[in-house]
């Protein structure tokens, strides 16, 4: 580009495009500014006054967060007047908080402490007694200590901002200024702990986390989120075997640098309600038993009864544990896979496109009109609506809702609740057509709730011809897009962990497992089952958690989460990503992928790996997408050709799934503080129904 | 001493009328149609030679702030905003202008509304001021009852609404970008510059913001040419002014004066002189409580107009003149206006938060004689520690009366806490 601008940061000549602040230019320059209030996902406040900076020929030192460059400029950072202003504001901020560092869980990575050695002073000049502040209620995730708090208002704007419920503010003046929620409530978000990170002090810190360990005696580990389709990049710190904390990564095209509650305070789930060792049923009771004597009675059970075998799949399987289960049932000679344990239509061959988030979640980025479809974004991937929600923000991004019309913290135009609406929009009708159409880069989020029934693949049908009729697929812009709400879902897919030749769909597996044509049912970490419709199977669960499956099960083998294995997930957008284990699974628990590698040798159908990388290649064999670790392959184009409708398009309107968000997995289930945000939740609703609905 | 021909401000003392006939007889509106048709340019050019400076503390040329405001329409509406949110201490002439001169504000609203390519012009009145708010409105339902204001103002062909905005009663939104934050319904407190409101003001949109005084002056200004303006008082200082006398005066007073009258003068004609006589006052504060004070030696000859105060280290500012005679504690006095202004600092940016706290207790401490002479120097550190690092000018102003305390009397504030400590001592 020819029209950057030139810019003198401390001698240092940079060029950096016009409308830069002084403060990139100055980091582009390689000259480090300190600062508190500014964060460059959220909008410029210039309130902390760290990053003063002196202009040639300024008449005052300037906030270089706020101020754009301008040609020439001459900018110093380091002079003794530069270093003496910042001292001022450091001992600004210091003279009313509360130095309590030895007991404050933000010690060891908080900003003031850490710049407070740059610029602090060794003494405080300040005579008079230190104010005070009372703490607020943030509800079960964020602890306040707001005496500590150095009003730099990121809180405030991320409320506001990003998570759409302006919920957080700022009361009160001058040095009585506090940050509040108002009522005294935990934010009704679902991004409510980004806060804590936000927090470059320790004001809001995090309450499962209090006092429980120091960052420096952490053993940090990068990894992948499970739970929703997403896959944020998480980093988990454990001490010891025990998860103490889980914290976002940074992932421009993912989660950006955020993080969903569930995912963030899932951990204690992680702990609890843990299965440790393999158990079978015995005269209606569960008995803890060796590896070799539960794989003894499952090849009892499974002898002559092979092919009469099926396998279902749960949402937070990882692709190697269903690779190996998959490569089991066809040396048993089953045809009867299943992933979609929610019954969603999805098809399951071919053609990618169909199923995958194929804009991408950072292409939201630059979309210019979107269509909902049976799906609360919200609720089923709030990092993505977030995504959804600054798109937005931006400024002329027309949205549409097909389905329940619920608040997703943006407005959007509520054009019907079924499929009537979706059949008449694909046919070029109603005015949402004319906006989509006229769109140069439209798109649409088709949900589970729209195609987990029985009109599924219909459903599917009419909103692929919706994105063909109104141009949202083309060479440089694929618009399609299936939100996924489970993180083992596309791999699924991707693998074929589906009814293979003659093979029967969830609906045929559980009215044989009723009629007993199935004899046996695998449940991979299975839980949303009507467990009740397994009729008189014999259901080996392999999973974590004494959940649903658990309680049904006859035989159950302790599986690894996905904080105890390095294994692959593949996220809605179909970008594989990895795990690393951070954690050891409790007692006899194993990998997925080891238990059915050890299973198959008893049932003499050993399998042919004996490490993960073997197990990698054959599944790259199949899905040779999962190899390219975090990168997207392009699916291509959605098609109906593939798809086989028996189910016509019925006139039902798509109700998303009423699950509760905290909810969804064992994992959360078996979590304390996921229930307590439950409650909180529910409790909001309850209040907010009688409050203004009359 | 000012012609009583070349008053602005005839009925300022609300003898006659405020309303709309009286107005009139006084020469408000008369063929404010004609002035329209000269065009904006005409009007914008008129003002900047008449070398009108902002009147609300700043001293900026208003015919050149006018001239900021896009020339061309890009589709966002342009605003005029008139601040009278007047909450300076001592500072109390938007007041009289509001009570009893209300249609010069207006029509000077239209000229300069116009000038700016505005069809919409919001008066922001302090929340304290409710028989003020009330007259303004009595004056512009007059005004619209007579054509003046609304769809084609005046016969002009040019529409122009004016909204009486009531404030809540808070400092810092006479801040001109707090005050438009408090227009947006948020809360009063500074915005960042850049962008400047004349690009991105009120609602995002061209925006300029005046005090009253500048704005109900145009109109003559407009009327009788800037030449008389710019012929009365001296280069760079021109016109007439209100002057806001108040304090240890035999009769205080608003009065409006030529630009640069001598300090002495202003107060022994119009304020009945310094009480108990010249030689018993102590210091002056020249423009409102944001500006250093002045001892005697400077206030015998020192002039009333912006460049002379600043060049005694002092300001016009709002012309708001604060006069202490002997009998007063000057600490005492400067303590209550930190107080003031740690009361009224919103709590936006760092050093005025925290600052504005710390020099108040510590010119407590020194007021009760409680500080170490050693604390001068640090309270003077600190001020100068906010003065020039906040968003707004509210930590200049809370940190300059204390920079001019001690600038002028710093030896007797020195013995008096040294007399505290020895006193102790013995004790």
């Amino acid at each position: 580009m020819s029209d950057l601008v030139k810019v003198n940061v401390d001698g240092v000549e940079v060029e950096v495009a016009p409308g830069t602040t002084i403060l990139q230019a100055c980091e582009e320059a390689g000259a480090e500014i300190p600062r508190f209030c500014y964060h460059e996902r959220l909008s410029i406040a210039g309130n902390c006054r760290m990053c003063l900076v002196n202009v040639k020929n300024g008449p005052k030192p300037v906030a270089s967060c706020a101020m754009p460059v301008a040609p020439d400029m001459e900018v110093d950072t380091k002079s003794e007047a530069v270093q003496a202003a910042r001292e001022g504001v450091m001992e600004f901020l210091l003279i009313n908080h509360p130095l309590d560092c030895p007991i404050c869980d933000q010690g060891g990575e908080c900003d003031l402490q850490d710049q407070a050695f740059g610029y602090g002073v060794d003494e405080s000049r300040f005579q008079d007694n230190k104010r005070a502040v009372e703490n607020k209620n943030m509800g079960p995730l964020v602890k306040t200590i707001m005496t500590r708090c150095i009003q730099c208002t990121r809180c405030v704007r991320f409320a506001t901002e990003v998570a759409g419920v302006p919920e957080i503010g700022a009361i009160g003046r001058g040095e009585d200024m506090e940050i509040t929620t108002y009522l005294e409530a935990s934010l009704s978000s679902e991004l409510s702990g980004n806060v804590i990170d936000l927090c470059p002090v320790g004001a809001l810190t995090s309450k499962p986390y209090a006092f429980t360990a120091r960052p420096w005696e952490l053993k940090k580990t990068e990894t992948i989120d499970v739970m929703d389709a997403v896959g944020s990049n998480i980093r988990v710190d454990t001490r010891g075997r025990e998860v103490m904390r889980i914290l976002p990564r940074n992932h421009d095209d993912v989660n950006e640098e955020w993080l969903s509650d569930k995912s963030r305070f899932v951990w204690d789930g992680l702990n609890t309600q843990r299965i440790d060792s393999p158990y079978i049923r015995k005269e209606g009771k569960l008995e803890a038993v060796s590896w070799s004597e539960a794989f003894e009675v499952i090849a009892q059970k499974l002898k002559g009864q092979e092919s009469n075998t099926a396998a279902i799949s749960g949402d937070l399987a990882c692709a190697e544990g269903m690779m190996a289960l998959k490569d089991l049932m066809s040396q048993l000679g089953s045809p009867h896979l299943e992933c979609r344990q929610d019954g969603a239509q999805l098809p399951s061959n071919g053609n990618r496109a169909n199923y995958l988030f194929n804009t991408g979640i950072a292409n939201i980025d630059d979309a210019d009109a979107l269509l909902i479809i049976g799906s609360n974004p919200r609720r089923e991937a709030p990092v993505l609506n977030a995504r959804i929600r600054k798109r937005w923000v931006a400024g002329n991004f027309p949205i549409g809702i097909i389905g329940q019309d619920e608040d997703l913290t943006y407005p959007a135009t509520h054009l019907g609740n079924g499929a009537e609406t979706l059949a008449e929009l694909a046919s070029g009708k109603g005015s949402f057509f004319s906006i989509l159409k006229k769109a140069k880069r439209p798109m649409l989020i088709i949900g589970q709730s729209a195609l987990a029934r029985e009109d599924g693949l219909a459903v599917l049908e009419a909103a692929i011809e919706l994105a063909t009729q109104s141009k949202m697929v083309s060479d440089d812009w694929n618009g399609f897009n299936v939100l996924h709400s489970a993180a083992a879902r596309v791999a699924g897919l991707d693998i074929g962990f589906t009814p293979q030749e003659g093979g029967h769909d969830l609906e045929g597996i559980l009215a044989g497992a009723t009629s007993g044509d199935v004899k046996t049912v695998f449940l991979l970490g299975a839980d949303e089952l009507d467990m009740s419709r397994l009729g008189d199977s014999y259901v080996v669960y392999v999973g974590t958690h004494g959940d649903a499956g658990a309680h049904r099960a006859d035989v159950i083998l302790p599986g690894a989460t996905y904080t105890e294995k390095q294994a692959i997930y593949v996220n809605t957008e179909g970008r594989a990503q990895m795990t690393e284990q951070a954690a050891f699974p409790p007692g006899e628990a194993r990998e997925d992928w080891k238990i059915f590698r050890a299973l198959s040798e008893v049932l003499g159908e050993k399998l042919p790996y004996d490490n993960v990388e073997t197990l990698r290649a054959r599944m790259f064999e199949t899905a040779p997408f999962l190899a390219g670790l975090d990168e997207l392959t392009d699916a291509g184009m959605p098609d109906v050709s593939s798809l086989t409708i028996k189910v016509p398009l019925s006139d039902a309107p798509f109700m998303n799934n009423a699950q509760d968000f905290y909810f969804t997995n064992p994992i959360a289930r078996a979590s304390k503080i996921m229930a307590e945000c439950s409650i909180q939740a529910q409790a909001r609703n309850i209040s907010e129904g009688t409050g203004t609905d009359g | 001493m000012l012609q009583d021909s070349d008053r602005i401000f005839k009925n300022i003392y609300g003898p006659d009328g405020a309303d709309l006939a009286s107005a009139k007889k006084r020469g408000d509106w008369d063929n404010t149609k004609g002035l329209l048709a000269k065009g904006r340019d005409w009007v914008i050019e008129e003002v900047k030679a008449s070398g009108l400076r902002g009147r609300g503390g700043a001293g900026f040329p208003t015919g050149l702030k006018w001239s900021f405001m896009p020339k061309e329409n890009d589709g966002r509406p342009h605003y005029l905003v008139v601040n009278a949110d007047e909450s300076e201490p001592g500072t109390c002439k938007d007041r009289d202008i509001m009570r009893h001169e209300p249609h010069k504000l207006l029509e000077g609203c239209l000229l300069a509304g116009f000038a700016m390519g505005a069809h919409a012009c919001y008066i922001y009145v302090r929340g304290e001021f409710i028989r003020e708010r009330e007259a303004l409105q009595r004056a512009v339902d007059e005004a619209y009852d007579a054509g003046l204001l609304g769809k084609n103002a005046c016969g002009s062909d040019w529409d122009y609404d004016i909204y009486v905005h009531h404030g809540a009663g808070a400092y810092i939104c006479g801040e001109e970008t707090a005050l438009i934050e408090s227009l947006e319904g948020k809360k009063g407190q500074p915005r960042l510059k850049p962008p400047f409101p004349a690009n991105v003001g009120l609602y995002g949109c061209p925006t300029t913001v005046n005090n009253v005084e500048s704005i109900a002056v145009a109109p003559t200004i407009c009327r009788r040419g800037a030449s008389w303006f710019s012929g009365l008082g001296r280069e760079g200082n021109t016109g007439t002014k209100l002057f806001c006398i108040s304090g240890h005066v035999n009769k205080p007073c608003n009065v409006e004066e030529e630009m640069g009258i001598p300090l002495k003068e202003l107060l022994e004609k119009h304020a009945g002189g310094v009480r108990g006589g010249w030689d018993n006052l102590l210091a002056v504060i020249p423009g409102g409580s944001s500006v250093p004070m002045l001892p005697k030696e400077i206030c015998d000859t020192v002039l009333m107009d912006f460049d002379s105060l600043k060049e005694v280290q002092s300001g016009l500012g709002t012309a708001a003149v604060i006069v202490m005679d002997k009998s007063t504690d000057l600490v005492k006095a400067i303590a209550r206006i930190s107080h003031f202004y740690k009361h009224e600092s919103c709590g936006q940016c760092t050093p005025c938060r925290e600052g504005t706290g710390w020099m108040w207790r510590v010119m407590e401490r020194i007021a009760k004689g409680q500080a170490k002479p050693q604390e001068i120097d640090t309270l003077l550190q600190v001020t100068k520690q906010i003065e020039g690092h906040t968003i707004c000018a509210l930590g200049d102003a809370a940190a300059w009366p204390i920079q001019g305390l001690f600038r002028h009397f710093r030896p007797e504030i020195e013995a008096r806490l040294n007399g505290h400590a020895s006193q102790e001592a013995a004790e």
